[in-house]
C-alpha cells in the first residue's frame, strides 16, 4: 500500500482512554479526541496537568490502549501493537536514560534492538552525538552528566533509530530557565535537520509559541482549539485558550452586527469596534466576552468616544515594561502593558485618570 | 576576646539546637558495650591456651587447629554449607519471580494475599512451623519411601524465601519503571528488557537477598533440629550438642569463624545494597 503524501504523520480518530469501569465512575483523562498531525510537523499539546495531554501521548506510544478510537501511523493501525513494535521513540520527562550504561550504550541500545549492523550502529551513534554536540562524552555513565547534558543524551538516544514520530513528555520541565531556552532553540533546530515529526507536551505556553509549528490547547480530555502559534495567541476560540496563554483582559460587551468571521461590537465600557468571531457562535448569548491583549493598549492624551477611560490603581515594573492596572466606570479593571522605552516616557501615577486607546482589529469575541 | 565571644555564642547554639539530644550517646554507648561485650569474649577466649573459657592464660591457635582437625565439625560445616548454598540458589529465584509479579504486573485480586503468604515464615513462631514440617514430611516420607537431605534442604528454602524477598522487591520498587517502558520504546521485547535493563539493575537487589539467605540458612537451629536426619547434623546443632557437654574453646573457635562469615556476608549486602551513586 503506497502511502499518499497527505497521509497524516499521527491521525488520531474519535479516542478516548477511560480509567475505570465506564466513564459514570471511572476518570475520562481523553474524551472522543481527533486529531491529524501532518508529517514534519513540530506539533505541541499544550494544556495544565490532568489534561490528557500526557495520555494522548502515552496512547501514541503504546504504553496505553485506547478504551475507544484509533491512532493510524502514516495510515497504519496502530491498535494491539506493543510499544517496541511503534516505529516511534520517547523522550522522557526524567530522561529515563540506562544508569547502567555509558552514553554511547544507551543511543545505540535501541539500533542493537532493531539489529542493525555493528558497523551501522557505531557511525549512527556519532552521527546523534554529533547533532546534540556530545561527542567528547561518549563514554561517560550518565550519571555523570549535568541535567542539560543528560536531556542531549535522551534526544540523541531517541533520535538514533530514526523514528517516523519523536514524542517528548515535558523534557524541558528540570532545566533551570537559560538552559531551557538553549534548549528551546536546539530542538526547533533539530527538528529541522532530521525532518522527523515531533509531538512534544508542554504546561508551559511561552515554550509552546516560541518552538511549534502547530498547538493544540486541551483542558479535561477534550481538545479546545489547535492552530499556529499565532492564532492561539490572537485569536483564541475559547475562554480558557485566551485565559491559559498569556495576559489577557476579558471585558463585557454586545454584538452590534455579524459579517463573516468578524462582528462589530460595543463595549460596557464604551468603546465600539470590530472584533473577531469564534467558529462556534451558537452559545454566544446577547452579552459576550471580549479578549484583549494587554499589549495592545496604549495611553491618549484626550479623552474621546473611541477610547475607555480610568483611574490607575496600581503599577508593575518587570524590567522590559511596566503593567498599569487600571479601574473603569464599569467596574472592570483592565490592564495595560507598555514597552520600557528609557525614562520620562511613563509619566503616569497610581490614581492618575488615563485614557486608553485599543488597536485596531485586536479584539476577539470568546466562546465559553 | 573572640574566642570568649564565638565560646558562649556556641554554647546557647548547642542549648537550643533541636538535633542536639542530652545522654543520647551514652545510651548509645551502652546498648554497644551489652550488644557486644559477649561476643568480644566469645572471641578472646578463642586465643586461650587454656582448657577454660573464662580464666586467660595465653594466647594460642590451638583450639582453631583442634576445631579444623575435628571430623564432626568438618561433617557439620560441610552440611551446613550445602544446605545454605542449595536453599540460597533455589530460594532467590522464587523470591525474584515473587517480587516480579508483585511489583511489575498491574494489581490483580489477591496480590496483598499472596504477599502475606510469601511473608508468612517471619509472622508464624518458628517452632511451630517447624513441628508442621516434621509431621507434614513425615507423612511424605511414608508415601514415597525417599528420604534424605532433600527434606532439610525444602525446609530451609521455604523459610529463606521472604528473606530473599524483602531486599529484591525494595529495590525493585526504588526502580523508575520508565526505564523499562524506554527500553521496550526503543524497540526492545519483554524478555530482553528484563536481560538488558531489569536484571543488570535488579542485581545488587538479588545479591543482597542472596547472601541474607543464607545467613539465615546456615544460622537456623528450631526447624533444623525438627527436621535434619541422621547424618545431617549442621553447624549450629554440631555447637548446641557440643555444649551439652561442657563448653571448651573449641567452640568459641567455630563461632568465631561463624561470626567471621556472617561479617563478611552482611558487609556485602550492605555494599551492594547500596546504590553505587
Amino acid at each position: 500500500m503506497s502511502t499518499q503524501t497527505a497521509t497524516a504523520a499521527i491521525d488520531i480518530r474519535e479516542t478516548s482512554k477511560i480509567y475505570g469501569r465506564n466513564r459514570e465512575t471511572g476518570v475520562v483523562a481523553l474524551d472522543q479526541v481527533s486529531l491529524a498531525i501532518r508529517d514534519n510537523e513540530f506539533f505541541t499539546l499544550l494544556g495544565p496537568s490532568g489534561c490528557g495531554k500526557t495520555t494522548l501521548l502515552r496512547l501514541i506510544a503504546g504504553f496505553e490502549q485506547p478504551t475507544h478510537g484509533e491512532i493510524l501511523l502514516f495510515g497504519e493501525h496502530l491498535e494491539g501493537l506493543p510499544p517496541y513494535k511503534r516505529p516511534v521513540n520517547t523522550v522522557f520527562q526524567h530522561y529515563a536514560l540506562f544508569p547502567h550504561m555509558t552514553v554511547a550504550e544507551n543511543i545505540s541500545f535501541g539500533l542493537e534492538m532493531l539489529d542493525t549492523p555493528n558497523t551501522q550502529i557505531s557511525s549512527t551513534v556519532k552521527e546523534v552525538l554529533g547533532l546534540v554536540q556530545m561527542e567528547h562524552l561518549a563514554n561517560r555513565k550518565t550519571d555523570q552528566l549535568s541535567g542539560g547534558q543528560q536531556q542531549r543524551v535522551a534526544l540523541a538516544r531517541a533520535l538514533a533509530p530514526k523514528p517516523k514520530v519523536l514524542l517528548l513528555d515535558e523534557p524541558l520541565s528540570a532545566l533551570d530557565f537559560k538552559l531551557r531556552k538553549e534548549m528551546q532553540v536546539e530542538l526547533k533546530r533539530l527538528q529541522n535537520e532530521t525532518g522527523i515529526t515531533f509531538i512534544f507536551v508542554t504546561h508551559d505556553q511561552e515554550e509552546a509559541l516560541t518552538m511549534s509549528d502547530r498547538v493544540a490547547v486541551m483542558r479535561d480530555g477534550l481538545i479546545l482549539q489547535v492552530g499556529n502559534p499565532r492564532e492561539i495567541y490572537d485569536r483564541p476560540a475559547k475562554r480558557f485558550v485566551a485565559d491559559f496563554i498569556g495576559d489577557i483582559n476579558i471585558l463585557k460587551g454586545r454584538i452590534l452586527s455579524k459579517n463573516g468571521a468578524q462582528a462589530t461590537v460595543k463595549l460596557n465600557a464604551g468603546y465600539q469596534g470590530t472584533a473577531g468571531l469564534p467558529a462556534e457562535t451558537d452559545s454566544l448569548g446577547d452579552e459576550v466576552s471580549i479578549a484583549i491583549r494587554p499589549e495592545q493598549l496604549s495611553f491618549v492624551s484626550g479623552a474621546g468616544p473611541e477610547h475607555l477611560s480610568g483611574s490607575i490603581q496600581h503599577i508593575s515594573y518587570f524590567g522590559s515594561g511596566f503593567d498599569y492596572e487600571i479601574v473603569m466606570p464599569t467596574g472592570e479593571t483592565i490592564m495595560l502593558q507598555l514597552q520600557n522605552r528609557g525614562a520620562g516616557d511613563h509619566a503616569y501615577t497610581v490614581g492618575d485618570r488615563a485614557h486608553i486607546a485599543i488597536s485596531e482589529n485586536s479584539m476577539q469575541i470568546l466562546a465559553d | 576576646m573572640v574566642d570568649i565571644a564565638t565560646t558562649a555564642r556556641r554554647k546557647i547554639i548547642k542549648g537550643i539546637d533541636l538535633k542536639y539530644q542530652p545522654g543520647f550517646s551514652q545510651i548509645t554507648w551502652f546498648c554497644i558495650v551489652v550488644l557486644y561485650a559477649p561476643i568480644a569474649v566469645l572471641v578472646l577466649f578463642s586465643f586461650n591456651e587454656n582448657r577454660s573459657v573464662t580464666v586467660w592464660t595465653q594466647f594460642s591457635l590451638d583450639w582453631y587447629v583442634k576445631a579444623w582437625e575435628n571430623e564432626g565439625i568438618q561433617h557439620a560445616a560441610l552440611v551446613s554449607l550445602e544446605v545454605a548454598f542449595v536453599a540460597m540458589v533455589i530460594s532467590t529465584i522464587l523470591a525474584t519471580m515473587a517480587a516480579l509479579v508483585t511489583t511489575r504486573t498491574p494489581p490483580y485480586r489477591g496480590m496483598n494475599i499472596a504477599v502475606a503468604v510469601i511473608n508468612q515464615p517471619l509472622m508464624v513462631p518458628e517452632v511451630v512451623t517447624a513441628v508442621a514440617t516434621l509431621i507434614f514430611f513425615a507423612i511424605i516420607k511414608q508415601a514415597t519411601g525417599i528420604s534424605g537431605i532433600g527434606y532439610l534442604i525444602a525446609a530451609h528454602t521455604a523459610f529463606c524465601i521472604p528473606f530473599a524477598y524483602m531486599p529484591i522487591r525494595a529495590r525493585l520498587e526504588d526502580m523508575d519503571l520508565s526505564l523499562e517502558q524506554a527500553a521496550a520504546d526503543l524497540y526492545a521485547p519483554p524478555f530482553k528488557v528484563f536481560r538488558r535493563v531489569t536484571l543488570p539493575l535488579l542485581m545488587p537487589g538479588i545479591l543482597a537477598g542472596a547472601m541474607l539467605a543464607f545467613i539465615v540458612s546456615l544460622d537456623d537451629v528450631i526447624i533444623t533440629l525438627f527436621v535434619a536426619g541422621p547424618g545431617e547434623t549442621t553447624l549450629p546443632l554440631y555447637i548446641l550438642g557440643q555444649i551439652r557437654r561442657g563448653v571448651t574453646p573449641e567452640i568459641n573457635a567455630v563461632s568465631t569463624v561463624f561470626l567471621g562469615i556472617s561479617v563478611i556476608l552482611v558487609t556485602f549486602i550492605f555494599l551492594f545494597g547500596k546504590d553505587k551513586k
